[in-house]
C-alpha cells in the first residue's frame, strides 16, 4: 500500500535558501525520516540532514514538519493527507548550517554555564541512601533527549535573538530543577536561574511541553516550581529577615563556571 | 592538494563519545593528561543512548550473596569459555565501583526500598544485578558523564570524523579527520589515541544500531597494524522489533522478559522450553510453573528459559520462523500484558510502552508485541592488553564495544555498560601515564597528512561513479543473507567474493555537490570501514568450524573443544585480510575452581 509522497524540502545554508519540491514512493508505516532517507538515496545524495538512532532516543533528528516542530524518525507518514505534500524545514531559531542541519552550538554553551551537581559525603556505611519517591521528580527531567525542540519553540529566543545572551532555555530550566531538587545536591543556584538563565523571561505559555517528545511537563513540573523557589529567595520578605537571622539554608550559593572554549 | 591548516596537540585524544569515550577521557583529565574528545556526531548522542536495560555491577543490594566471582563465572559462561577471563575478572571486580561513583556525579537510579540502587534480572545473571533507571538506563549513564565531562572542562570536537590514524616510527602520534560542517580537514597531534568507536551494525540490513556504526575503529585500528579478535562473533539480539518497516530492528529491552514477558509462537506456546540446551540445562526452569516462581523466590527456582544468553533465543527464534510458527510479520510474540499490571508495565517500561505506542500503535499492556532477532552488537574488537587496553600498536588504545575480547563467543545483557565503565577508565588513565613516561613526542609527517587528504576527497574526483547509498544497500544485504544468524561455508564464501565486488564498487564511488554537511561524501567514506569489518567477520566466521555462542555453523553445529582454546585474529596484511590462529590466555587456577560445580 505504498504511494507516491510530495514533499518540499529546505535547501540551502547560512546565506540563504529556498523549499525544494520532491516526489517520493514511500510504504505503509513509515515515518518522515524514512521519506528523507529515500530521497538521499535516489535523488539527492548531498541532502544535509543530522539523524542517529531512528527511535526517538538520541535527539538528533528535530526539524519543523508542517511548520511543527517535531523528531523526523518520530513522525509517521500516516498523520497526513496522502495526498498534499508534506513541508520540511530546519529549525527556525538556531541558525543553518546546511539543508535541515542547524547549528545548536548555543544549547551547548548554555550548558557550560551551569553549575555542576555538588554532592554531600557519603553516609558512614559508604553509601549515598535516596528513596524512589525522592528521585522521581529528577527521573523525569532526566529522560531528556536533548533534542532541542523546546528550545527551538520558546518564543522568547525563537521571535527574539537578542534575548539569546540572558536566557537558557527550558532544556535548562530542567537542569536547574533537577539539581535543585535532588536528594543529594548542596549548590543553590536560584540566583544563577533568574540572573544568569533569565527564568524570570519565561511566561509560561507552555510551548515547550506541548513539543517534547519524551512527554516531560516542563512548564509544570519544573519552570513553576523553580520560579516558585527564585522568589522564595528574591522576594519572600520573611524569608529574606530568616536569612539574616539564621542560615536556614546550608547550601553554597556557586558561581557560574568559567568560560570553557568549547571547541567546534 | 585540499589545504590542511588546522592543528591542535594534546597528550591523549579519545575517538567517540560513548561511555567509553567519556570515561576515558574523564579518567585521562583526572590523571593530569591533556584531553580531547574528537566524535562525529553531536555531543551526548552517541549509540549508548539506545542502551536501555541496565549495568551489570556485583553490589549485592538485593542479593548479598552476589559478589564478583559470582558474576565473572556468569560472563564466562555466557561467552561460551572464550573471553579473556582476565577482561572479565576486572570487569567484575570494578563494576561495582564504577557504578557508585556515577552517583558522585548526579545519576539518578532506581532504588531499592533500603534507599540502595536497586537492580533488575537479566539473561545469563544468577542474581538480579543490573543497575537501572526504568528502561533509559544508557541515557542516564551518557548523561551523567557528559555532564561530567562538560564540569571538567574537556574540550569536545563534535562532529569532527576521524578517517585515519598517524603514526611515527611505529608509534601512534595523531590522528586525520574532516569537520562534517565544514568539510575542511583537521589533524589531532597526539602520542596516544584511545578508539571507543563502538559497533559494525550498519553493515546489517536489520540493526538496533544507529547512523555512526560503520566500524570506524575497527578499520583503523586494523590500518593501523593492530589485530582484531573474536570478528566471527556478532550478537544478533533476539527481541528486535519486526513491524512496521520502519522500526525493524529496533531493540526491545530483554527487561522485558527479566520483568516477566515470555515468548511465545503463533500457536500460543511458551517454545523456548523446547529448546533448553545441555549446557544450560542445570540452572533454567523445566516447567512454566517454576520459571513463574523464580522472579519472587531465586534460592528454590531456576530462571526462565526466555532468559537464556541471547544466541540461544536469537536461534530459537530462528527456527519457530523458519518452522512456520513465527508471527504475522516474520517474528514471534512477545507477551508481558498478560502476565503483570498496566501500571507495573508502565512504570517498569515507560521507553517500551512509548516507543511501541508512538511508532507502532501497540499497547503493550494490552497486546503482545511482533519480536525477532536483529544485529545489535559485535563481540569482536580490537586485540587489546587486558589491564591497560593498550594494541598491539603503541600508543593504540580502544575501550568499548571496539575492543575486543571481554564478553567472548557472546555477551549477557548488561555487560556492555559496567563494560565502557571499567575499560573506558582503564585506557583513559594507562593513555595518560604513558604520556608521563615518555622521553620525546612522536610526530606526524606531512607526507601522511597529504596521503590522508587526497585519500578523502577522491569521491569528488569523478561524475556519474557508483552512488555510495547503493553499495551500502547492497552490502547490507549480503552479509544479512550470507553471514547472519546461521552460516554455511558455501554463503561465506560467495559472500567474501561479494564484498570483494562491493570494495571495487566503493572505490568507485563519486559524489556531487560539496564538501559541507555532505552526507553522501561522509558515506562514501565509511563505506571503506563497514567493507573492511564485513570482510574479517566473514573471513573469522568461515574459518571457525564449529558453533559456539553467536557464531552458529548449519555445517558444523557442535561445539569443538579443540576451538575452545583458540581464539581467531585478523590482520590486515598489504591490502588483504589474514586470519591467524592464537592460543586463548589461559585461565589461572584459582579462577577455574569457580567452574568446578
Amino acid at each position: 500500500m505504498g504511494y507516491d509522497l510530495a514533499m518540499r524540502v529546505w535547501r540551502g545554508d547560512a546565506s540563504g535558501g529556498e523549499l525544494a519540491d520532491y516526489t517520493v514512493p514511500v510504504e505503509e508505516g513509515e515515518v518522515v525520516l524514512d521519506a528523507i532517507h529515500r530521497l538521499q538515496a535516489t535523488q539527492t545524495g548531498d541532502l544535509a540532514v543530522r539523524w542517529n538512532c531512528k527511535a526517538g532516543k538520541c535527539g538528533s533528528c528535530s526539524a519543523e514538519i508542517n511548520g511543527k516542530p517535531r523528531l523526523m524518525c518520530m513522525t509517521r507518514l500516516s498523520v497526513y493527507d496522502p495526498t498534499e505534500p508534506i513541508t520540511v524545514t530546519p529549525l527556525r531559531t538556531f541558525p543553518v548550517v546546511r539543508d535541515l542541519v542547524n547549528d545548536v552550538s548555543y544549547n551547548y554553551r548554555k550548558a557550560a554555564e551551569l553549575p555542576a551537581f555538588a554532592p554531600e559525603a557519603r553516609q558512614a556505611d559508604g553509601t549515598y541512601r535516596m528513596q524512589q519517591e525522592d528521585v522521581e521528580r529528577g527521573q523525569e527531567f532526566r529522560k531528556c533527549i536533548e533534542c532541542f525542540l523546546c528550545q527551538n519553540v520558546c518564543h522568547v529566543i525563537r521571535d527574539h535573538e537578542d534575548n539569546k545572551a540572558a536566557f537558557a532555555g527550558p532544556r535548562f530550566f530542567l537542569r536547574y530543577a533537577e539539581l535543585d531538587m535532588h536528594p543529594l545536591d548542596t549548590n543553590d543556584r536560584r540566583r544563577l536561574a533568574r540572573e544568569q538563565a533569565g527564568i524570570g523571561l519565561c511566561n509560561i505559555t507552555k510551548c515547550c511541553t506541548e513539543v517534547c517528545p519524551e512527554g516531560i511537563k516542563i512548564t509544570d513540573n519544573a519552570i513553576i516550581p523553580m520560579k516558585e523557589r527564585v522568589v522564595d529567595r528574591s522576594f519572600d520578605p520573611v524569608v529574606w529577615l530568616g536569612s539574616k537571622i539564621r542560615r536556614r539554608d546550608h547550601r553554597t550559593e556557586p558561581d557560574p563556571p568559567p568560560t570553557t572554549a568549547m571547541a567546534g | 592538494m585540499p589545504e590542511v591548516s588546522e592543528r591542535h596537540a594534546y597528550d591523549v585524544i579519545v575517538v567517540g563519545a560513548g561511555g567509553a569515550g567519556l570515561r576515558a577521557a574523564i579518567a585521562a583529565h583526572d590523571a593530569g593528561a591533556d584531553v580531547a574528545i574528537v566524535c562525529k556526531s553531536l555531543l551526548g548522542k552517541a549509540h549508548t543512548v539506545m542502551a536501555e536495560g541496565g549495568a551489570a555491577a556485583a553490589m549485592g543490594n538485593l542479593y548479598p550473596e552476589d559478589n564478583w566471582q559470582v558474576h565473572f563465572r556468569d560472563t564466562m559462561r555466557g561467552g561460551k569459555m572464550l573471553n579473556h577471563w582476565r577482561m572479565a575478572q576486572l570487569h567484575a571486580q570494578e563494576a561495582p565501583a564504577r557504578i557508585h561513583e556515577l552517583e558522585e556525579w548526579g545519576a539518578l537510579f532506581d532504588r531499592t526500598p533500603d534507599g540502595l540502587i536497586s537492580q533488575r534480572d537479566f539473561g545469563g545473571h544468577r542474581y538480579a544485578r543490573l543497575a537501572h533507571v526504568g528502561d533509559r538506563t544508557g541515557l542516564e549513564l551518557i548523561r551523567t558523564l557528559q555532564q561530567r565531562a562538560v564540569a571538567l572542562g574537556i574540550d569536545v570536537y563534535m562532529e569532527c570524523t576521524i578517517t585515519r590514524l598517524l603514526k611515527d616510527d611505529g608509534h601512534i602520534a595523531g590522528a586525520f579527520g574532516y569537520w562534517r560542517e565544514s568539510g575542511r580537514f583537521v589533524v589531532f597531534e597526539s602520542p596516544t589515541v584511545i578508539l571507543a568507536t563502538g559497533g559494525i551494525g550498519k553493515s546489517y540490513k536489520v540493526t538496533s544500531n544507529s547512523w555512526e556504526y560503520t566500524g570506524d575503529g575497527h578499520a583503523l585500528a586494523l590500518q593501523a597494524g593492530a589485530s582484531l579478535v573474536n570478528m566471527e562473533f556478532v550478537q544478533f539480539h533476539p527481541t528486535g522489533m519486526v513491524w512496521p518497516p520502519s522500526v525493524r530492528g529496533i531493540l526491545v529491552t530483554e527487561s522485558v522478559r527479566g520483568d516477566g514477558g515470555v515468548l511465545r509462537n503463533s500457536q500460543g506456546r511458551r517454545f523456548m522450553f523446547d529448546y533448553i540446551p545441555e549446557f544450560f540445562k542445570a540452572e533454567t526452569a523445566d516447567s512454566e510453573d517454576e520459571a513463574d516462581r523464580w522472579y519472587d523466590d531465586k534460592k528454590t527456582n531456576r530462571r526462565p528459559p526466555e532468559l537464556l544468553p541471547r544466541d540461544e533465543v536469537a536461534r530459537a527464534i530462528n527456527s519457530e520462523v523458519k518452522g512456520g510458527r513465527g508471527s504475522p510479520h516474520g517474528g514471534v510474540f512477545l507477551d508481558i500484558a498478560s502476565r503483570r499490571t498496566p501500571e507495573y508495565v508502565q512504570r517498569r517500561l515507560p521507553s517500551m510502552y512509548h516507543q511501541f505506542k508512538e511508532l507502532a500503535d501497540v499497547d503493550i499492556t494490552a497486546e503482545a508485541m511482533e519480536v525477532g532477532p536483529t544485529c545489535h552488537y559485535v563481540m569482536g574488537g580490537v586485540a587489546v592488553a587486558p589491564d591497560t587496553e593498550e594494541s598491539s600498536v603503541p600508543g593504540l588504545y580502544a575501550a568499548g564495544e571496539v575492543a575486543g575480547g571481554m564478553h567472548g563467543a557472546n555477551r549477557l545483557g548488561g555487560n556492555s555498560l559496567s563494560d565502557l565503565l571499567v575499560f573506558g577508565r582503564r585506557a583513559g588513565l594507562n593513555a595518560a601515564y604513558a604520556v608521563i613516561r615518555m622521553r620525546s613526542r612522536p610526530t606526524v609527517s606531512d607526507a601522511d597528512v597529504r596521503a590522508a587528504a587526497e585519500a578523502a576527497v577522491a569521491p569528488f574526483a569523478d561524475e556519474g561513479g557508483e552512488n555510495p547509498y547503493t553499495v551500502q544497500h547492497d552490502l547490507q544485504d549480503v552479509m544479512h543473507n550470507l553471514v547472519g544468524i546461521i552460516r554455511t561455508s558455501e554463503e561465506m564464501e560467495h559472500a567474501l567474493k561479494a564484498i570483494s565486488d562491493l570494495r571495487a564498487r566503493a572505490a568507485r564511488a563519486t559524489v556531487e555537490g560539496h564538501r559541507q554537511y555532505n552526507p553522501g561524501w561522509h558515506l562514501a567514506l565509511d563505506l571503506h570501514n563497514m567493507l573492511l569489518v564485513s570482510e574479517c567477520i566473514a573471513r573469522a566466521a568461515l574459518e571457525r568450524t564449529e558453533s559456539r555462542g553467536g557464531h552458529t555453523r548449519d555445517d558444523y553445529p557442535a561445539t569443538d573443544q579443540s576451538w575452545g582454546r583458540v581464539n581467531l585474529h585478523c590482520v590486515l596484511d598489504g591490502d588483504e585480510v589474514a586470519v591467524e590462529r592464537r592460543p586463548l590466555p589461559v585461565m589461572p587456577d584459582e579462577l577455574r575452581a569457580l567452574f568446578a560445580e
